[in-house]
């Protein structure tokens, strides 16, 4: 049975992504911003890497034109290769903290902590039911959920996800939450990002803010011990699936 | 048994379940449904394949619709 044949209250079709005018409700309300396709990754995959090395080569070379000209000049040249280490630098480290694993973002609204606990428990049971048997192991370990889609394979945490492009060599940041969730339970914050890239993972990527695109190990480094075999599962997957 | 429910504070709440049978079960599910959709929440059903699916209307035969709160980039 399809979607649209299957019944409903008012016996109406419902409305897939498809009929929603641009697939997700969020990402409609954007008509400015264009759908994400593996083109526009790639495409902005590419700029991200020439901006970076842009970076690299606007800080570097100074200091080499410095080294060449005096080399006593070499501790302010140090400073200028500092500067182009540090810039990719906290660009992955960036990346890395948008993806909030579950437990480690700041305490929702002020409750008891056996209110809140149990809230929790409760909203990691539901997403435990979500995800699949081998994510669910991933994410009572990891706090973060790992998701096949088109695209490649999404890592999702609390404000954010990572997405593993095919072949699993370059990994793209985005910045992205529930609009209202101050009061939500961590790992609802998750299920909800989590049914929303299900529902429409273009239109999820569009409504996403683009925050970083280079290298997984770029990234890698800058995750917390806890957080890096959910981005190794999702890097094994994308070199194995695609 | 189908059932309805939100995404809150609390972890969830279920705010209706339903069988294909009891239609006074259903009807009750559906005005839960279109309630939560005029605060603004977005319902989600899950599909057999793991994809979900955007609604607007109750899907009967749904195992369980699920309404979030939109999200938004960071």
């Amino acid at each position: 049975m399809t979607p649209v044949d299957r019944p409903t209250m008012a016996g109406g079709a419902r409305l897939n992504a498809e009929t929603l005018a641009g697939g997700l409700g969020e990402a409609a309300r954007l008509p400015w911003r264009e759908r994400t396709t593996p083109r526009t990754l790639r495409r902005d995959g590419r700029l991200w890497t020439a901006w970076t090395s842009w970076v690299v080569v606007l800080f570097a070379a100074p200091g080499v034109a410095l080294i060449w000209i005096e080399p006593l000049t070499a501790p302010a040249a140090a400073l200028c290769f500092a500067h182009a280490w540090a810039v990719p630098f906290l660009q992955a480290r960036r990346a890395a903290r948008s993806v909030v694993a579950i437990g480690t973002s700041a305490p929702v609204a002020p409750r008891s902590c056996d209110s809140t606990a149990g809230a929790e428990r409760i909203a990691l049971g539901l997403l435990g039911d979500l995800v699949a048997h081998q994510e669910r192991e991933l994410l009572a370990a990891t706090g973060l959920a790992v998701e096949g889609g088109r695209l490649g394979v999404w890592v999702i945490g609390e404000q954010g996800a990572l997405l593993v492009r095919p072949g699993g060599r370059r990994v793209d940041s985005w910045c992205v939450r529930v609009g209202d969730h101050d009061d939500l339970p961590g790992a609802d914050r998750v299920a909800h990002l989590l049914l929303a890239l299900r529902e429409d993972e273009s239109g999820f990527a569009k409504v996403a803010n683009l925050g970083f695109s280079g290298a997984v190990w770029r990234v890698r480094g800058r995750l917390d011990q806890r957080s890096r075999p959910a981005l190794d599962a999702a890097r094994e997957r994308a070199r194995s699936s695609f | 048994m189908a059932r309805l429910i939100r995404l809150d504070r609390t972890g969830h709440t279920t705010l209706a379940e339903w069988t294909a049978e009891d239609e006074i079960a259903r009807a009750r599910a559906s005005t839960e449904f279109e309630r939560e959709l005029e605060r603004g929440m977005i319902a989600s059903a899950t599909r057999a394949d793991g994809t979900a699916e955007v609604v607007r209307e109750l899907p009967l035969d749904a195992e369980l619709v699920i309404m979030r709160r939109p999200i938004a980039g960071g």
